[in-house]
């Protein structure tokens, strides 16, 4: 009981007494762009109404979440193949290091101007941010697998889709889960960037047009919104990762338990 | 034994040499694809073309003025984002009840993604650079505190009992136990901050503006249209990335070339 | 039946060539237990290697059921040594057994069937749904070896299957590969740096010298077919067979394979 409420406390301590502060600190503020909390707190339930949601919050988490797919199906399909192959990847080992080098955001006005503002753009620079951490560990993941496994598979003649299937990505998988946490993040920050250099909707044209017209505690809000975004998807990400990296997981704590 | 060496060894399976022809194939099929059509010239201007901008590029003062001024601000923010990243991560690390009472804190707040305290920052301050700097530390910081706390757990329990038989002071334990298992994190995390640093900094001039920096300059060629120079400016962000991890991978080598591991990348 | 004829293999190149098998003839008839052994870095593993067809041969062939090997041959199960990374660890010990099977095209109730006979044979009846790092060492070699008999091979290779295990477990376990060998009569190729376990175990020792390596000599193990890890063992002519083994290991070592054919005892 007690050892319960203790880790509760542990858990909500810090956070509540960095609210609580942060409100009392905040309560007489008259300046224009640090509102108290109260102010933000309030306006919340008024700006992200269920109308809100459907217009500026659904739109972008489906952009976000095909643009993120797509990084996904792109990289791990690339990865493996280029993985699996050594000329290929000498080829291109080059050429990929430049590439992951350009910061996903300066392609965004390239991208704007080829294919204009609409909704394949914006998925299309999600796409572009996302895709090349996903890649890169899948390259290296592919490359890692163990030799006596490969081996395994080719005595006991398992070939083809059921190898890549059961063997490739399987092994990979939990650098691929690497790059995969690393591209949800930057596919975020691709998502929210795509719609701040010309957009009409979504949860980051909304965001800057209560800073440009001066809306701050509604600004407040959507930044509160925005950073809830993130820490919701990294933990339905760890949910995820749990399941799907179990066996690496035990694997582990059993050989450092001298198995 | 169970790997062979390459029995074929033929110049074909030379790595340096596949990459070199990698790297001239793709600059030739950007050349050749808009020449004959397949891709439209006005937006994906042949190699050739790039290459000359980035020329004219190089002639020009208000260039290098703009890359030095990129690089400045990426340097203050990771020296920001490093030295509070090491500092917390090694008082926060080294005291348990510290570790435990800020985990949730940490893991609630390092998953905002940085460009959602954009407008904040933009409100905040009233100097661009300084909201910049906003982005670059609070998304960079978070890189290098990760690592530092996974090393200043990850301090071997035999080598610590070890420390406390030989009565070693707790300076002395943090400079030869704590300090040695952890450098390896720090340089890891390191270098993962430079690159988001990086990626923020040219980020924060692009949407920001009124710095001088890479992202301001490819503000200024989108709005006057001139396609190749946006190119060629986009290719020197990615020198410049390029440059960047190539250095903290060197300067990972020369810090870490007395450590017997060479420990494995976390998965974060 | 097994049979390498003149088996040659180089590695490197760009000057430097080292000889891993000098030359080496053999044949392991149908149902027969061979055991190789060779002093430590005489090319076992190599030629192990060869003849399960992920090597390809300098020059000279290896024969399976009469098929030359060019690739992994059909009818042919192998046993690494290294237990802990032959098995599949995201996959349950059950889908381990069962995964070259599905390979095979075999429908699902005969898949679970052999899947469920074979770990019966290795005594893990119960263990189908762990995953193989929830077992101890002995237990996934085990496994290992019901996967290889879950694929119904004519010849079975074993390359120091066990190494990594401790003492107890392996009398067990070289119990278990005796009783399995009888069981499904097939053909086994044994490969161990242990000179007991290669006498104790087979019907005929192969003796390797170092490298280049070829064969030393062929013995014929005269031991009634019931084996027993302490009757056996302390059998006069055991002892007999394997100070003879022994012997001409050490003669090999002395040699060094700087002369590659040694003095006849």
């Amino acid at each position: 009981m007690t050892r319960t409420l203790g880790r509760i406390a542990l858990v909500l301590g810090l956070p509540a007494i960095l609210l609580v502060t942060w409100w009392f600190a905040s309560a007489g503020s008259t300046s224009f762009y640090q509102p108290p909390l109260e102010t933000i707190v309030k306006v919340f339930p008024d700006t992200w109404t269920a109308a809100r949601f459907k217009s500026d919050v659904v739109p972008s988490l489906i952009r976000l979440f095909i643009g993120y797919g797509l990084a996904l199906v792109v990289g791990i399909g690339l990865g493996v193949l280029i993985g699996a192959n050594r000329r290929l990847r000498s080829l291109l080992e080059p050429i990929l290091e430049f590439l992951r080098a350009i910061p996903p955001p300066v392609l965004v006005p390239i991208l704007i101007l080829i294919a204009g503002i609409g909704n394949p753009t914006k998925v299309l620079v999600i796409v572009v941010g996302g895709v090349w951490p996903v890649l890169l560990n899948t390259v290296e993941g592919v490359r890692g697998v163990d030799d006596v496994l490969s081996d395994t598979c080719r005595s006991y003649k398992i070939h083809g889709w059921l190898r890549i299937r059961t063997f490739i990505l399987r092994a990979a998988s939990p650098q691929i889960v690497v790059g995969a946490r690393q591209a949800l993040s930057i596919c975020i920050i691709m998502m929210v960037i795509g719609e701040l250099l010309g957009a009409t909707d979504g949860l980051g044209y909304t965001v800057v047009e209560f800073q440009r017209g001066f809306q701050i505690p509604e600004m407040w809000s959507g930044v509160f919104v925005l950073g809830l975004l993130g820490v919701l998807l990294s933990l339905a990400f760890t949910l995820v990762e749990r399941r799907v990296l179990n066996w690496y997981h035990g694997a582990r704590a059993a050989e450092r338990s001298g198995h | 034994m169970t790997t062979s060496p390459p029995i074929l060894r033929r110049a074909g399976d030379n790595p340096a040499l596949l990459g070199l022809v990698g790297l001239l194939g793709f600059g030739a099929l950007l050349e050749i694809l808009p020449r004959v059509g397949v891709l439209p010239a006005e937006y994906f201007p042949p190699t050739s073309k790039i290459v000359s901008a980035l020329v004219d590029e190089f002639g020009r003062a208000g260039f290098w003025r703009a890359v030095a001024g990129t690089v400045t601000t990426w340097l203050i923010g990771l020296t920001i984002a490093v030295v509070a990243g090491i500092v917390l991560g090694i008082v926060i690390g080294s005291i348990p009840a510290l570790r435990l009472a800020t985990a949730s804190t940490i893991e609630f707040l390092r998953p905002i993604p940085s460009v959602a305290l954009l407008p904040l920052a933009i409100v905040l301050f009233s100097a661009p650079v300084r909201s910049i700097l906003l982005l670059v530390v609070y998304a960079s910081f978070w890189q290098v505190l990760i690592q530092v706390l996974h090393g200043v757990t990850d301090v071997d329990p035999v080598a610590r009992e070890t420390a406390a038989s030989y009565r070693l002071g707790r300076w002395r334990q943090a400079r030869y136990l704590v300090w040695p298992t952890t450098l390896p994190y720090a340089m890891t995390g390191i270098r993962l901050a430079a690159a988001v640093a990086l990626v923020l900094t040219i980020t924060g001039e692009l949407l920001i503006g009124g710095t001088k920096g890479i992202g301001e300059e490819i503000n200024v060629a989108q709005s006057s249209i001139a396609v190749p120079s946006m190119y060629a400016l986009i290719v020197v962000a990615g020198l410049i990335g390029l440059l960047a991890n190539l250095a903290t991978r060197r300067a990972e080598r020369i810090v870490l070339a007395w450590h017997p591991s060479v420990r494995r990348e976390l998965p974060l | 039946m097994l049979e390498i004829s003149s088996l040659r293999k180089t590695y490197g190149g760009q000057g430097r060539e080292v000889e891993a098998i000098g030359n080496i003839t053999l044949t392991v008839a149908d149902g027969q237990f061979a055991c190789v052994v060779g002093p430590s870095g005489c090319g076992k593993t190599t030629l192990l290697r060869c003849l399960g067809g992920l090597l390809t041969p300098t020059s000279g062939e290896v024969r399976v059921n009469g098929q030359v090997v060019t690739g992994p041959p059909d009818g042919l199960a192998i046993v690494f040594q290294e237990y802990g990374r032959s098995l599949f660890p995201w996959l349950r010990v059950g889908e381990n057994i069962e995964l070259p099977l599905k390979s095979k095209g075999l429908p699902r109730a005969e898949r679970q069937q052999i899947v469920t006979d074979s770990l019966k044979a290795v005594g893990l009846a119960d263990a189908g749904k762990a995953y193989p790092w929830q077992l101890s060492g002995g237990m996934q070699q085990r496994v290992a070896i019901a996967r290889a008999i879950a694929f119904q091979p004519k010849v079975m290779l074993m390359d120091e299957p066990f190494a990594a295990v401790d003492a107890q477990t392996r009398a067990d376990l070289e119990d278990l590969v005796r009783t399995v060998w009888k069981r499904f009569g097939m053909t086994m190729l044994f490969v161990t740096h242990d000179i007991d376990e290669a006498v104790y175990l087979g019907q005929r020792v192969v003796m390797l010298s170092s490298s280049p390596t070829h064969v030393m000599e062929n013995l014929d193990i005269d031991l009634p077919d019931d084996r027993d890890q302490l009757k056996t063992r302390s059998d006069a002519r055991f002892v007999e067979l394997r100070t003879h083994v022994y012997a001409r290991i050490q003669e090999a070592k002395g040699a060094n394979g700087q002369s590659p054919v040694p003095t006849a005892p």
